[in-house]
């Protein structure tokens, strides 16, 4: 069975909706799922599928805040993106994943200064890349 | 000040402050440094603090993270201390000039005596404004 | 008593300013705090205001030693969201940059590693020999860093027919070059002993900090995007990847120099394709639609990862960018703690050049006051080496 037919089993009912990239690499795959489900998947996908976690992208949309999870398969090299949605444009929170692994530490980090996204149940939320005394509330990564 | 003119053109010390660089000006000074360029035939040799360095080679633009410390350390520098500018960075920030976290050039926050431009100067160049760095002292 | 050693931001070995905030108790360390930031400049919001063909030229200007790199996995980012297939000839000229970057990349750590554990003479020849490489990137694209080489849908300049035969030639030598390191470095008994058993990362470790590159590699995680995720010419070409075991600094230089075995090898069979396909070397772009591309390229340091959001005008919407050694550097937290002070230098050093000064140090009692100055303590270590000559003169 592909990885990709294990990530739809174990994730089943917690899809909303699945792309794949058709174009020239054929492993790229980026999965839609909703925002409270992200921590349990998280759990699923590096635990259990043992993917390694890449990084997250962080974008403002018009209606939205998105932020895409990327995962790795190395043994076959998919690339397998959780795609969520914040609908909350005034104040955006999405709960932690550093708990599960210590890798997603700094890129939270850097979302929460740089785009303003809130993480709740983070151990360790500072500034990563800005000076400390950057005035609040300047995200430098949102559309002004 | 004639005795320390004299003894500073035989041998000057550089000391090295990256100021957010992209890395590649400080691996071509210290190619410069290293057996096929050589600097040190000139007795100018790489030290670890300030305080030993007759000349601050700065690199890259400053961030708000770190454009106060360049005034910082000059002033720790016996003097005379001259400062030279190596690569577009710190000559006039280049293509990061717009960015949201660069606040000033480098000739802003201190006195810069040589400018050596390019993206990345080759360790030539970075020769050749050492070189006029000194005659120019004379 | 906890106390702290600063390294950085500023040293002049430093190829950064990065600071690390060393806590130690008496010689070993028993945490630290890593802080970075000294080196941002913003490229991610920099990318929104330039239009594609610009933004090569902005990522190449991201790291100096990797500054292939990162075009590379930008432009695999772009064809995939262009869904393109470029020429086998531009593909080559790709891999056969890509590879000469991570020998020279990896010979300049070396010379770092060896300036870190007081080893000059290899910080020397390694530089002597990196100019070597320089050379040859400078014949091929015309400069010694920045090649400028990487376009959307191919290269900007070609490799020469008649140039072929020299470039082979002169990657021919190399081998000589890196034979002598192996000599120097993995059967030098001295380099065994001061770095074997020195800031192991565990597999574990390695797994749950998501470290890549030879970091990884050298705590027995076999990945490798050339071979997992081919791009470029990589699928039609034979090489091994090198993983060891043990996780520690030794094995994360051998790892380094037998990869550059392997990266003359892919060179070679490159060079024997280009011998014989002539043909375009690049295909023109005239048009980038809205979606997104993920591309991906092994580094000399690990894997970069690009991520492009189009809108279908001339500028990407958000441009992600992952350098490797942010992954990597962070794993420091674990191999360098429970070392002591002089090896947690080379164990810094090992993800990426950093260095430990402490030739500043005072010791604080907890009220801040200064209880051992500078020269205290040259008279304390004094009467301790009187003393042990007292007690070797008695033994005997």
């Amino acid at each position: 069975m592909s990885i990709i037919e294990q990530v739809k089993q174990s994730l089943s009912d917690k899809i909303i909706s699945i792309e794949e990239n058709n174009n020239l690499f054929k492993k790229r795959f980026y999965i839609e799922v909703k925002k409270e489900d992200v921590v349990e998947l998280t759990k699923i996908m590096f635990k259990d599928l043992k993917f390694r976690f890449i990084t997250a992208t962080a974008t403002e949309l018009e209606k939205y805040f998105e932020i895409v999870y990327h995962y790795s398969y190395d043994k076959t090299g998919e690339v397998v993106s959780l795609r969520v949605k914040l609908e909350d444009k005034s104040n955006p929170s999405i709960d932690s994943i550093t708990p599960i692994f210590i890798a997603a530490e700094w890129i939270e980090r850097e979302m929460w200064e740089l785009i303003g996204i809130n993480f709740v149940g983070h151990p360790n939320l500072k500034h990563l890349l800005l000076a400390d005394d950057w005035p609040e509330k300047n995200y430098p990564l949102r559309n002004k | 000040m004639e005795i320390i003119k004299k003894s500073l053109l035989k041998s000057l010390w550089v000391m090295h402050a990256p100021m957010s660089p992209c890395n590649n000006c400080d691996i071509e000074i210290l190619d410069a440094l290293t057996p096929r360029y050589d600097l040190e035939r000139f007795g100018i040799q790489l030290v670890g603090s300030i305080r030993h360095a007759d000349v601050l080679l700065v690199s890259g633009v400053p961030n708000y993270k770190n454009y106060k410390k360049l005034k910082y350390l000059l002033d720790q520098a016996a003097k005379p201390c001259f400062v030279v500018g190596v690569g577009t960075c710190s000559c006039g920030r280049g293509m990061f000039k717009d960015s949201y976290n660069s606040p000033c050039n480098v000739d802003d926050l201190v006195k810069v005596d040589a400018y050596i431009p390019g993206c990345p100067p080759r360790p030539e160049a970075i020769i050749a404004g050492v070189v006029k760095l000194i005659n120019a002292l004379k | 008593m906890k106390k702290i050693i600063p390294i950085g931001p500023y040293h002049p070995l430093q190829d950064e300013p990065e600071f690390f905030k060393l806590y130690v108790e008496g010689e070993n360390v028993v945490d630290i705090d890593i802080e970075i930031g000294y080196n941002h400049r913003g490229v991610e919001k920099l990318s929104e205001t330039k239009h594609y063909d610009q933004v090569t030229f902005l990522v190449e200007r991201i790291c100096g030693i990797c500054s292939t790199s990162h075009p590379f996995a930008y432009v695999n980012a772009m064809e995939n969201l262009l869904g393109l297939e470029v020429p086998l000839r531009a593909k080559c000229i790709r891999t056969i940059v890509g590879e000469l970057e991570r020998i020279h990349s990896h010979l300049l750590w070396l010379g770092l590693a060896g300036h870190f554990i007081g080893y000059n003479t290899v910080w020397m020849w390694s530089w002597k020999y990196r100019e070597n490489v320089c050379d040859i990137l400078e014949l091929i694209s015309g400069n010694r860093q920045h090649y400028s080489m990487f376009k959307i849908g191919g290269v900007r300049k070609d490799i020469p027919q008649d140039l072929i035969p020299e470039v082979e030639k002169l990657c021919t030598n190399l081998v000589a070059v890196i034979d002598m390191f192996k000599g120097a470095v993995m059967d030098d008994p001295v380099i065994q002993a001061r770095l074997k058993g020195v800031g192991v990362l565990t597999k574990e470790d390695a797994i749950n900090y998501c470290v890549v590159g030879p970091t990884a590699r050298a705590s027995g995680v076999d990945i490798d995007v050339r071979r997992d995720d081919p791009y470029a010419a990589y699928g039609m070409i034979k090489f091994n990847v090198i993983v060891l075991q043990n996780g520690d600094v030794f094995d994360k230089a051998v790892v380094r120099i037998l990869e550059m075995y392997e990266s003359i090898k892919i060179i070679q069979q490159c060079l024997d394709i280009l011998k014989t396909e002539k043909g375009e070397i690049e295909i023109k772009i005239h048009f980038i639609p809205k979606g997104e591309g993920l591309g991906r390229h092994e580094a000399p340091r690990g894997e970069v990862f690009h991520f492009i959001k189009s809108d279908g005008s001339n500028r990407p919407v958000r441009h992600k960018i992952r350098a490797p050694s942010y992954m990597n550097v962070a794993s420091n937290k674990v191999a360098a703690v429970g070392q002591t002070v002089s090896d947690a230098a080379i164990t810094l050093a090992a993800v990426d050049p950093c260095y430990c000064c402490t030739e500043r140090a005072v010791i604080l009692d907890r009220n801040d006051n200064i209880i051992y100055r500078y020269n205290d303590l040259i008279k304390l270590s004094q009467q301790k080496t009187e003393g042990l000559i007292k007690k070797l003169v008695k033994q005997k």
